[in-house]
């Protein structure tokens, strides 16, 4: 029996970054989550109107409606660029005949926003969850980017750098992908098998690893540049290694989408139907029960952060094999650190991340059409996002403002401390 | 200045932590509070330290009663602490250290650090403290940090002194060290209350011994008194507890452990980096336990079982001795191939070790065997076969909880062993280790879990327990080994009187039993059948 005087010593322990992390992803209920969305929808509004011009400069009476107007256009804008641009369908039912319609691109255009949207959601998708599967094994998986990365640069060579057969090449292209990528994991996971060095920062040094290393083999012909080129770019991925379009040339949403979609539904059923996520999610939980249990606790490290690395390796993939056809160096963007966010908003679950992605991917598709129809900064797209993930990683603070009842007790609190310090 | 506590009462929800406790410590005194983990020590201390307010009784200082609402009451009061886990800024100087709070400050805002210096260094030559005020804390060692604290007391005029397990962290030399500081302080009339469940250093320092046990004071010695008499009243002699069993049947040697070593090195559980002591924490351990009967270690905590028992699971690595199951080696084992030779472990720390809190019971239920036929098809979990087993299971074993999905950390602690022996003690178990198997249990559920253990014996398994609770051992063991400073001091049979155990826990040595020594233990008389 532990004298309570002394249990009371874990709460006042400093909090540690893990315990924040546990917070945000445990703590909320999707009451939560949909009210932090409407709520940064709210406050993103007001900031849109009284960033432009025409209200800033609007006489006193004007200001109000202005205001409503210009906030209005901005989420008009979002959803027409996102979703369905009623536009589009009017220019469609003006053509002589369907056929022309769908020959002259009439019909695609009707569904181009939603298809940009899954294009942006699936890189997103597919690193999400190179977050929230080592998160459910109690690791942090700040290393998506560099993950992603080494997926881009297999990906990309073997796309451009061999000669096979459709489909074959495209097959071969993505498991090297998703190899290039766990490479990366499985180092993190193995140096805190080892040495017991902390993931967080091992995979944050990888990112930096990662992005050098790239600019290098950009910029040396012999290995990735472009022969005769002086720009950092790759020679382009074959055509039968490209990633096939699902509904033709004119929209392009390709199979790189449903591949994310098969693997948040893979990680589901790994986590939650087999012994090994039996063990992953054991380990996750309470490391020391685990390997009384006789579980090899460094194993599922090592093997969890394998699974993700290949995860956000495949997230590089779909987009050089899928969209963008060549390497540069902003191809990879900022997909391995929004992945954090797409985790945390999807809850750490596999389904919450595919719908925190096409929530991103959205904002992300929108924010072009944001900019020229609703004269909305695009920085606009950027705090949105922001205020969301604000909102969401503080349920405290959604809960005072919508009086909710908090509707659990932290008692698992410790677990994830403890992951966290092993 | 007589400091007094008279009937303290703490309770915390239906635990009554502290019950009626009074205590008098007069000037010049050291008075140490004797009593094992969760006796009630540090709650006590927490309550004189203003951290806790009691439900009942009051705090007598030179005859007046004192309240303490926070710790800057009772430092007012002229009450210091020294905590167990210290309170410093590592990257600080000790000067800097001492002077946090009350930082002395020159006409014009600027820090006196000249004047808190002198004041480290005077206080430092007076008790011959060796502290030097310029060093920066993080750089020494533990048991000049610990002198720092002391420091930091006294600069705040303290002159009753608390010392929460001084000596848990330090080395025998730093630890007499420490005693000279202690006796130089007393002669200068500063009282002090030494906590500590170690029985040769509280002989060694105190002038007053009071035990404490259950939350209550059991008894108040004057040095010498015997190690054994204070082991007795520390562990609890009355026996109150008795399962019904039948004589046992000792079959054919199951489990053999001879010459067993395990270090003190970074626990491979917890992580955390066990203190500095002399010797190791298992040192040259041997002992057998045959199939049917039920091996009872006794022993005060904190000499060396927790580390037994780790190293018997494969979780702590023995760096000398042997560990064979049944013919089989398994010292170099991992601990799921021991599991798999059938060793079924119930673990000291339920939560941490035993249980994951937010699986639910069906899941705890088959954490050492999700992979196995007929919980696991291939690699996928068979679900169907996982609630079947958690439905049975839960019958079996009385478990009671809302559902088989129900999460086991939100079990009482009586239901969360339930589930933990009802995963363990399966069809093919050889041998039974169970640690501390009843701590924080009521009498019911202790009552359940001594039946079940005894039941296994009576099926053949081999069955250690290690137990700190003297009834506990009195209750099942068929033969008793004690342990002491990680070695076995003698193995006695079950009707050995409290007052010899007492003696062994206290490292008595075996001398004047007919029994042979710790290398060769022998099966005593009564249990061979």
């Amino acid at each position: 029996m532990t004298e309570p005087a002394e249990g009371g010593k874990e709460s006042s322990k400093p909090t540690s970054f893990g315990q924040v992390f546990h917070r945000a992803l445990e703590g909320n209920t999707v009451t939560v989550t949909v009210l932090a969305i409407l709520t940064a929808t709210v406050v993103g509004g007001l900031l849109s109107a009284f960033t432009n011009p025409a209200v800033l400069n609007a006489p006193g009476g004007d200001i109000i409606p202005r205001a409503w107007a210009s906030a209005a256009a901005t989420y008009v804008a979002l959803f027409e660029g996102s979703v369905f641009n009623p536009h589009t369908v009017a220019a469609l039912f003006q053509q002589a005949s369907l056929s022309t319609a769908i020959h002259d691109g009439y019909l695609a255009a009707v569904f181009t926003p939603l298809s940009e949207t899954c294009v942006a959601a699936t890189p997103l998708i597919l690193a999400g969850l190179a977050v929230a599967v080592p998160y459910q094994a109690g690791m942090f998986n700040i290393g998506g980017q560099s993950q992603l990365i080494g997926g881009l640069i297999f990906a990309t060579w073997l796309g451009f750098g061999v000669s096979m057969p459709f489909f074959v090449h495209v097959v071969v292209c993505v498991i090297g992908g998703f190899a290039g990528g766990a490479v990366l994991g499985w180092l993190a996971g193995e140096i805190k098998a080892r040495t017991g060095a902390h993931e967080v920062i091992v995979t944050i040094m990888l990112n930096y690893v990662m992005a050098y290393l790239l600019s290098f083999l950009l910029s040396s012909p012999s290995m990735l540049q472009k022969p005769g080129s002086s720009d950092l770019v790759t020679p382009p991925i074959a055509g039968n290694a490209h990633l096939p379009q699902l509904f033709g040339s004119g929209l392009r949403i390709n199979a790189g989408f449903l591949l994310a979609l098969a693997c948040a539904a893979g990680v589901w059923w790994l986590m939650n139907r087999t012994t090994t996520g039996f063990e992953l999610r054991a380990v996750g939980a309470n490391a020391s029960a685990a390997r009384v249990a006789g579980m090899k606790v460094e194993r599922a490290w090592v093997l969890v952060m394998l699974i993700a690395g290949g995860l956000a390796g495949l997230g590089g993939t779909t987009i050089v094999l899928g969209t963008d056809f060549a390497l540069n160096p902003s191809t990879y963007g900022t997909y391995g650190i929004d992945a954090i966010t797409v985790a945390l908003l999807g809850r750490g679950k596999p389904g919450g991340v595919v719908w925190a992605g096409l929530l991103f991917g959205a904002l992300e598709a929108a924010s072009p059409g944001m900019q020229s129809v609703a004269n909305t900064p695009v920085q606009i797209v950027q705090v949105l996002q922001a205020l969301i993930v604000l909102f969401v990683a503080a349920p405290p603070l959604i809960r005072t403002m919508y009086r909710l009842r908090a509707t659990r007790a932290t008692g698992v609190g410790t677990t994830i401390t403890k992951g966290w310090n092993a | 200045m007589q400091l007094e506590l008279k009937g303290i009462t703490k309770r915390f929800g239906s635990l009554v932590a502290n019950d009626g406790i009074s205590l008098s410590v007069a000037p010049g005194q050291v008075h140490a509070l004797l009593g094992e983990n969760g006796a009630g020590k540090t709650t006590l201390m927490n309550v004189l330290y203003g951290l806790l307010q009691p439900d009942e009784g009051e705090i007598h200082i030179d005859g007046t009663a004192a309240s303490f609402h926070s710790p800057k009451d009772a430092i007012g009061a002229g009450i210091g602490m020294v905590h167990q886990h210290f309170m410093l800024v590592p990257p600080f100087t000790v000067a800097e250290n001492v002077t946090l709070g009350i930082e002395q400050v020159r006409p014009g805002g600027l820090l006196d650090a000249g004047r808190t210096r002198r004041e480290v260094r005077d206080l430092s030559h007076r008790y011959g403290m060796d502290v030097d005020p310029d060093a920066v804390v993080e750089d020494l060692p533990v048991g000049i940090q610990q002198r720092v604290e002391i420091v930091k007391a006294l600069v705040r005029n303290a002159s009753v002194l608390v010392l929460d397990e001084p000596t848990a962290v330090l080395t025998p030399g730093e630890t007499q060290e420490l005693f000279h500081i202690v006796r130089q302080l007393r002669d200068g009339g500063t009282s002090i209350i030494f906590i500590s469940h170690k029985l040769r250093e509280v002989q060694e320092i105190a002038d007053t011994i009071t035990v404490l046990r259950r939350g209550k004071v059991v008894g108040e010695r004057k040095p010498p008194a015997t190690e054994a008499d204070l082991a007795a009243l520390m562990v609890g002699r009355d026996v109150q507890l008795r399962v019904s069993k039948a004589p046992a049947t000792p079959g054919d040697v199951m489990l053999s452990v001879a010459g067993l070593v395990v270090p003190a090195a970074i626990s491979s559980v917890h992580g955390t980096p066990a203190p500095a002591s002399a010797h190791a924490p298992v040192n040259g351990l041997s002992f057998e336990v045959r199939a049917g009967e039920i091996l009872g270690i006794a022993g005060v905590q904190g000499n060396g079982q927790t580390e037994l028992c780790e190293a018997l699971m494969g979780l702590l690595p023995a760096t000398a001795g042997s560990i064979v199951l049944n013919g089989t080696d398994l010292t170099r084992a991992t601990p799921r191939a021991r599991l798999d030779a059938g060793i079924a472990y119930i673990p000291e720390d339920r939560r941490e070790d035993g249980l994951v809190g937010s699986f639910s019971v069906a899941e705890n239920l088959i954490l050492n065997s999700y992979d196995r036929k007929p919980f696991a098809r291939g690699i996928a979990m068979n679900l169907g076969a996982i609630a079947e087993n958690a439905t049975a299971r839960i019958k079996e074993f009385d478990v009671r909880t809302g559902s088989p999905a129900t999460a086991a950390g939100t079990l009482s602690g009586g239901n969360q062993q339930k589930v933990i022996l009802a995963r363990e003690l399966g069809q093919d178990t050889k041998l039974l280790i169970a640690s501390q198997p009843t701590r924080g249990l009521d009498v019911g559920s202790i009552e359940f879990v001594h039946r079940r253990i005894v039941e296994q014996r009576d099926r053949g398994v081999a069955v250690l327990i290690v137990s700190s609770e003297l009834d506990e051992i009195y209750a099942l063991a068929d033969r008793i080994a004690v342990i002491y400073e990680g070695k076995i001091t003698g193995f006695r049979p079950p009707d050995v009187d409290a007052t010899e155990l007492g003696r062994l826990m206290a490292g008595g040595s075996d001398a004047g039993n007919a029994g042979p020594t710790d290398s060769t233990p022998p099966v005593a008389p009564e249990d061979a059948s």
